[in-house]
């Protein structure tokens, strides 16, 4: 068990330094300067002096080896440059909208789980009823809907009924709890429609695909209660795939939130994403993705150690 | 019940007369025969755009702004007049364009080379799979972002053949992975072995007894993907990333000031969300109908 | 274990209790499917009857509802698709038919319990034995987890299962498939159960392994005296263990007797042609096998009066008309319309021709076909270390050699993991020997898949196991079998590729408008055929025969085993013929080697190696597996191999056999044994013959 999660840790070395090598020489290899497009994307015509400038502010005059090498001491240090746009260190503008964007993913996924477990497991215990079909519906709908749009509707809804907005500012939960809930909820709760209809499709299928296991029919076969069957014998079984799901969505709740964020006026990672991408930001663009590679890598390792708590044929590999 | 399931439930995984298999689709599969009549309606709707729309969606109308659902505008107006339901027609045909062009690019890209990583296997297969590893870890918008950012723009016939490369290029690798899974358990099925040990050359193995084989997974991730870029072009018009005015697109439709008329002008908000969900959803109906009639594990 | 004599002896006379109140009677049952392309009336009017403490036995072929009926006994049909329509089924008086879900499910696991085919995937991976043995414990005794635990230790140990408060707490996995069969035993005896039913326990293990299963499963009835139900297809599981048996066919219950008479003079022809269609462990080979032309009817439409009729050698006009169920004798039930001339011994099936003995022909001295000489193939397996991955070495196969000769059948036979289908695939080019070398006609045969080795190999073809994979779905049953003649243009066009592919058909007895067929359109045993259609196109000298006949129904094993012996006779093919069935293999092979853990233990020619085994493996094989006749059955003394194959990743020291050989000494863990002479032709390796 131990030796296993050693393992996984170690995994995650070679797939970070995969993303940091890929993110180096995307920006780098690919036709264009990154320089010039920055510069010429603000319209101005560019002289070489600037240019020169530029780069030598963002160490690109140094040979491509030196540069590889000052990416990656960089990364092992939190040292992710400056951005192009603001010239603030890239850790700092990403550290200062960390708990937001943070916050938010937490609330949907507590949203998420709690909506979509009892909705998959009944949906795949009804299945074929009218129950079924209703709930299989939802959850298809929960995946059309663009979550920017959603959060206009929020937003919408909550000024022609209730003549209310989320108020503006951002203020961290210790200091104004309910300023800040009642902030943050509103794209916790968009993001979260989208996140529990994944989810419980998931369970849906992976409880339908259990209780056809032989194992359930041993179980039964046992005279067990059905509810003993279910929840003893099928829904820990299931919540395997399930849990997978949940983690990865997680980890990939920020591409949900770019837009989100900018549907609410949400001063987080997403919109910093998004601000990057327009202003062809490139420093602050590698340091975000290389944020997001890191949380991807923790999930699974986190995804991991739940798998091995739950399935002994993991535990005792 | 090994008892039951006698050797006819199998049938699903061969090819049968076409006919007979649409019929079947339609009585077995009727929400995804629902999710097709939408998707036919939408594309008749994109095609003939110029003789279904009522105006045309780009010229402005000072005279007609923000107007409210009348006979004349069932949509309303916009804020500088131009009529809703007709920018919503012709913005069926940008969302089907490059949602079918860039799903159609990514997927079949994808399931190259899943199929080609699956059968040299090796390093090369190894060296695939780690990239596609990497590619995985990252929600399909950030990857879309980083490619519109490093590829700019570059119109070809009124279309952003960038944008579509940004859209297609994320669904390469989801697509590579599920088929190179698929192509890896038909490696080890008996007929390739008698096609090998008939000895056979490479390539008609591949061609003729894998490909074929792969069919099905590859319309699946085809249909699914088709309305993952509906979203996905939706949402980086929304983020001001992808088509830009004038022309009709949904997600432009929401995205800038446009947001600003809540109070005022709320068909503004509805309506082009509407169409991007019902245009998803149908696509995502037919695509899960699709994999249940395709696939004997889902069937009753 | 002991059992007293008293309850050995049973088992010759059988309980003499029919005249007490059964324990179960199931009465005209009828259950339906309700299916996307119909209803599918899976059971009809089956009635039997279980007396407390007696085997039955539920014999018939896949499909022809002995577990459906069983599965309505327990109300574990699948909901909503099948419901029992008609019929009683009284336990101890009582219709459980009538009985709530929530009554039926106190009655399940309590008074009758149910042993399940696959031991791998029937107990849940996530919760440890203990748990699983302690369930109906707890639901159905109220005992307190105590109690429990103790009754879990007490039934571990009567199943014959060691150290059982360390096995107590393991997972699933950490057993063997045999071990969990004996966990499944140990739960469906938590509570006394009156009744168990056995859906095919034994199918998925070795023959070793389902001997000792069936033996623990019968000395606990005896025991405890408790009914037993086995549901099985296997003629000599049969004939071995049960006391009275109900034959199925196509639904319905065609025949229903003591074991002893069934097995002497079965008074239904389907009965009669399944016994004489089956090839058997104990005769010698003079003649083909009788077999059951055509297949069973399919379920959703089938034909009206005797189900068996279009199949029947007897059949008469009166067979338009369903036949009931009637007693002939004392005892015996058949639902034939000439039950009574079946009686008298006035109806026969037709002798079968007799085949020429191959023996006489090979002692001319010709040069073999193909020598194997020394092939080893080892595969590395990472067993997931630290850091460096450690990896172990799975020696599939371990120094084999053996020759075939023109126009000989050599059976390669063993119980799972033995390496036979490694051998197999290696001749095939399919898997590259890490060791060895292979002469094809006296020349080196190139090994792996070059493009060289890729055309000398031509000559060699194979057929597998499983009909419905080993045939490409997307390409019609024509342009399967004309695919190699116009690749390697064995026909100069498609037209003459056409008519060969006519030819071909015929060969292998399908019909020419098959070739438009999809393989998903034909039966298992068609598309078996259509798979040698495919093989001969290439006009192979060698046939690998990878398990051909195991994936099959009884009635169709016998049809493609003649099938393959014709095709040898007329078109003198060698084969390879690898199997885990000593009784097909006897039948088919000239020469027979026997495989254990990579190694060939024993080779001989055909009789004699079954009239005089001298390997403690091959007797304990040949032992193990049951002969479908009571009355030889009788005289054999139960006598099961103990222990389990030893796990591939550790290597056995000295003679692979020694962890399970009753004869070992000291000296067969150190030395390996050679191949030695014993007589002319017949070898074996073991240092104590």
């Amino acid at each position: 068990m131990v030796t296993y999660l050693l393992k996984r840790l170690l995994l995650m070395i070679p797939t970070l330094l995969g993303v940091a090598l890929l993110v180096f020489f995307m920006l780098r290899v690919l036709p264009g300067d990154i320089v010039e497009i920055k510069l010429s994307a603000d319209g101005a015509v560019v002289s070489q002096q600037a240019l020169e400038a530029e780069r030598a502010r963002l160490g690109l005059d140094k040979p491509l080896a030196a540069q590889l090498g000052d990416w990656l001491v960089g990364l092992t240090t939190g040292d992710l440059g400056r951005s192009m746009w603001t010239n603030r260190p890239v850790y700092d503008e990403i550290a200062t909208r960390l708990p937001l964007t943070f916050q938010v993913a937490l609330m949907a996924t507590v949203i998420a789980v709690f909506v979509a477990l009892p909705m998959g497991t009944l949906s795949a215990l009804y299945r074929g009823s009218w129950l079924d079909y209703t709930l299989r519906i939802v959850t298809m709908a929960g995946l059309a809907v663009p979550s920017f749009w959603l959060g206009m509707l929020v937003i919408m809804m909550l000024l022609l009924w209730f003549d209310w907005l989320p108020p503006l500012g951002y203020k961290p939960f210790w200091e104004d709890p309910i300023a800040n809930i009642s902030l943050l909820i509103w794209p916790a709760l968009v993001i979260g429609i989208r996140y529990s209809a994944v989810v419980a499709r998931m369970m849906r299928s992976s409880i339908i695909e259990v209780m056809q296991e032989d194992y359930i029919r041993t179980a039964r076969a046992k005279g067990l209660f059905e509810r003993v069957v279910v929840a003893r014998h099928a829904m820990r079984n299931a919540m395997l795939p399930t849990i997978t799901v949940v983690g990865l969505e997680f980890a990939f709740l920020l591409g949900g939130l770019v837009v989100t964020e900018q549907v609410f006026n949400l001063n987080g990672i997403g919109r910093l994403f998004v601000q990057a991408a327009a202003n062809n930001d490139f420093t602050l663009i590698q340091g975000i993705v290389m944020l997001i590679a890191l949380i991807f890598v923790m999930i699974n390792l986190l995804i991991d150690v739940l798998y091995a708590l739950l399935d002994p044929r993991i535990r005792f590999q | 019940m090994a008892d039951i399931s006698s050797p006819t439930t199998k049938v699903v995984d061969a090819p049968r007369r076409q006919r007979g298999q649409i019929m079947l689709f339609v009585t077995t599969q009727p929400m995804g025969s629902a999710g097709l009549i939408v998707i036919m309606i939408m594309m008749i709707a994109g095609i003939f755009a110029e003789s279904v729309a009522p105006h045309d969606p780009v010229t402005m109308n000072y005279m007609a702004m923000l107007a409210p659902p009348t006979l004349e505008h069932p949509f309303g107006t916009d804020a500088y007049g131009r009529d809703v339901l007709s920018r919503i027609i012709y913005g069926a045909r940008t969302a089907l364009v490059i949602g079918l062009v860039s799903s159609f690019l990514g997927s079949s890209v994808g399931a190259l080379i899943g199929v080609a990583s699956a059968y040299f296997g090796g390093k090369t297969d190894m060296a695939i799979q780690r990239l596609i590893d990497i590619l995985l870890s990252f929600p399909i918008i950030i990857l879309a972002m980083v490619m519109v950012a490093i590829l700019g723009r570059n119109l070809w016939l009124g279309i952003d053949i960038n944008l579509v490369l940004a859209i297609a290029i994320p669904i390469i690798p989801k697509v590579a992975r599920v088929t190179r899974s698929a192509a890896l358990s038909i490696r080890e099925l008996p007929y390739i072995d008698a096609a090998r040990t008939a000895g056979f050359s490479h390539a008609r193995i591949v061609l003729r007894h894998m490909l074929p084989n792969v069919m099905a997974p590859y319309l699946i991730l085809l249909t699914a993907f088709i309305a993952q870029a509906i979203l996905l072009e939706a949402s980086l018009s929304f983020l001001g990333l992808g088509v830009t005015e004038p022309t009709p697109a949904w997600g432009l439709m929401l995205s800038g000031n446009n947001a600003d008329f809540y109070r005022e002008a709320p068909w503004l908000v509805l309506f082009p969300g509407l169409a991007i969900s019902l245009a998803v959803f149908a696509f995502n109906l037919f695509g899960d109908s699709l994999r249940d009639f395709l696939d004997p594990k889902f069937k009753a | 274990m002991t059992i007293d004599s008293q309850n050995l002896y049973r088992a010759e006379t059988g309980p003499l209790v029919e005249q007490s109140e059964p324990l179960l009677s199931v009465e005209n049952l009828n259950v339906e499917f309700v299916t996307s392309r119909g209803t599918l009336r899976a059971v009809e009017g089956v009635s039997y009857k279980v007396w407390p403490g007696e085997i039955v036995a539920l014999v018939g072929e896949s499909g022809c509802g002995k577990s459906v009926s069983s599965l309505a006994i327990m109300g574990l049909l699948p909901k909503p698709a099948g419901r029992v329509t008609a019929g009683r089924i009284l336990f101890e008086g009582q219709n459980l038919l009538d009985l709530s879900d929530a009554q039926m499910r106190e009655h399940r696991g309590r008074d009758v319990s149910m042993i399940f085919q696959e031991p791998m995937t029937s107990l849940n991976p996530v919760l440890t034995i203990g748990v699983q043995i302690m369930e109906p414990l707890l639901t159905h005794l109220n005992m307190t987890v105590q109690e429990a635990r103790g009754r879990a230790l007490e039934l571990l140990r009567l199943v014959g299962i060691t150290d059982p408060e360390r096995r107590l707490n393991q997972y699933p996995h950490q057993f063997s498939g045999g071990m969990r069969q004996r966990v499944m035993i140990a739960i469906g005896l938590s509570c006394n159960p009156k009744l168990i039913i056995a859906d095919e326990p034994t199918t998925a293990l070795d023959v070793t392994i389902q001997a000792q299963i069936l033996e623990l499963m019968r000395d606990l009835s005896r025991q405890l005296n408790i009914a037993l139900i086995i549901i099985t297809h296997n003629l000599g599981i049969v004939a071995r263990y049960a006391d009275r048996v109900n034959v199925m066919y196509a639904g319905r219950q065609i025949e229903q007797a003591r074991a002893g008479a069934l097995f002497g003079r079965p008074l239904h022809p389907y009965t009669l042609s399944l016994l004489s269609s089956v090839p058997r462990l104990d005769q010698r080979r003079d003649h083909k096998l009788a077999t059951i032309e055509g297949s069973p009817p399919n379920l959703l439409d089938p034909p009206l009066g005797c189900r068996f009729a279009p199949r029947c050698p007897f059949r008469i006009q009166q067979c338009n008309e369903e036949p009931p169920l009637v007693e002939v004798e004392p005892g015996c039930r058949s639902a034939c319309w000439r039950s009574r001339e079946l009686l008298r011994g006035d109806l026969a099936l037709k002798p079968q021709p007799a085949i020429p003995d191959h023996d006489a022909a090979e002692e001319v001295d010709v040069a073999p076909h193909i020598v194997v000489r020394n092939l080893h193939k080892h595969f590395k397996v990472s067993s997931g270390g630290f850091l460096r991955s450690a990896t172990s070495l799975v020696r599939a196969v371990d120094g084999v050699s053996f020759e075939i000769g023109p126009g000989e059948t050599l059976g390669l036979v063993g119980e799972s993991g033995c390496g036979k289908s490694t051998v197999g695939r290696i001749l095939l080019g399919l898997e590259e020997p890490t060791e060895g070398d292979i002469l094809f006609n006296g020349a080196p045969l190139p090994l792996g898949s070059r493009r060289s080795a890729r055309d000398a190999r031509r000559a060699i073809q194979v057929i597998f196991q499983d009909p419905y994979a080993s045939l490409n779905p997307r390409m019609t049953i024509g342009q399967i079998i004309a695919e190699p003649l116009l690749v390697y243009r064995l026909e100069p066009n498609r037209a003459a590729a056409a008519a060969r592919v006519t030819e071909l058909l015929r060969h292998v007895g399908l019909f020419d408008y098959m070739s438009e067929r999809y393989p998903h359109e034909l039966s298992g045993g068609q598309r078996q055929r259509a798979g040698i259609a495919r093989a001969l196109a290439m006009q192979p000298d060698v046939i690998v025969c990878d398990e051909p006949v195991s994936a099959l129904d009884v009635s169709i094993q016998g049809q493609i085993i003649n099938l393959l012996e014709d095709l040898q006779q007329r078109l003198g093919l060698t084969y390879l013929f690898v199997a885990h069935d000593l009784a097909v293999v006897r039948h088919i092979s000239t020469r027979v080697a026997v495989m254990y853990l990579g190694r060939i233990v024993e080779v001989a020619k055909r009789d004699e190696l079954y009239a005089n085994p001298q390997h403690p493996y091959t007797r304990a094989l040949l032992d193990a597996a049951p002969i479908p006749d009571p009355a030889i059955e009788k005289s054999r003394k139960p006598r099961a191999l103990t222990g389990e194959l030893p796990s591939p990743l550790n290597q056995v020291p000295g003679c692979v056999f020694h962890t399970r050989c009753p004869l070992a000494s000291a000296a067969c863990r150190e030395v390996v044994p050679e191949l030695r002479e014993l007589s002319p032709g017949h070898r074996a390796a073991c240092i104590k013959v």
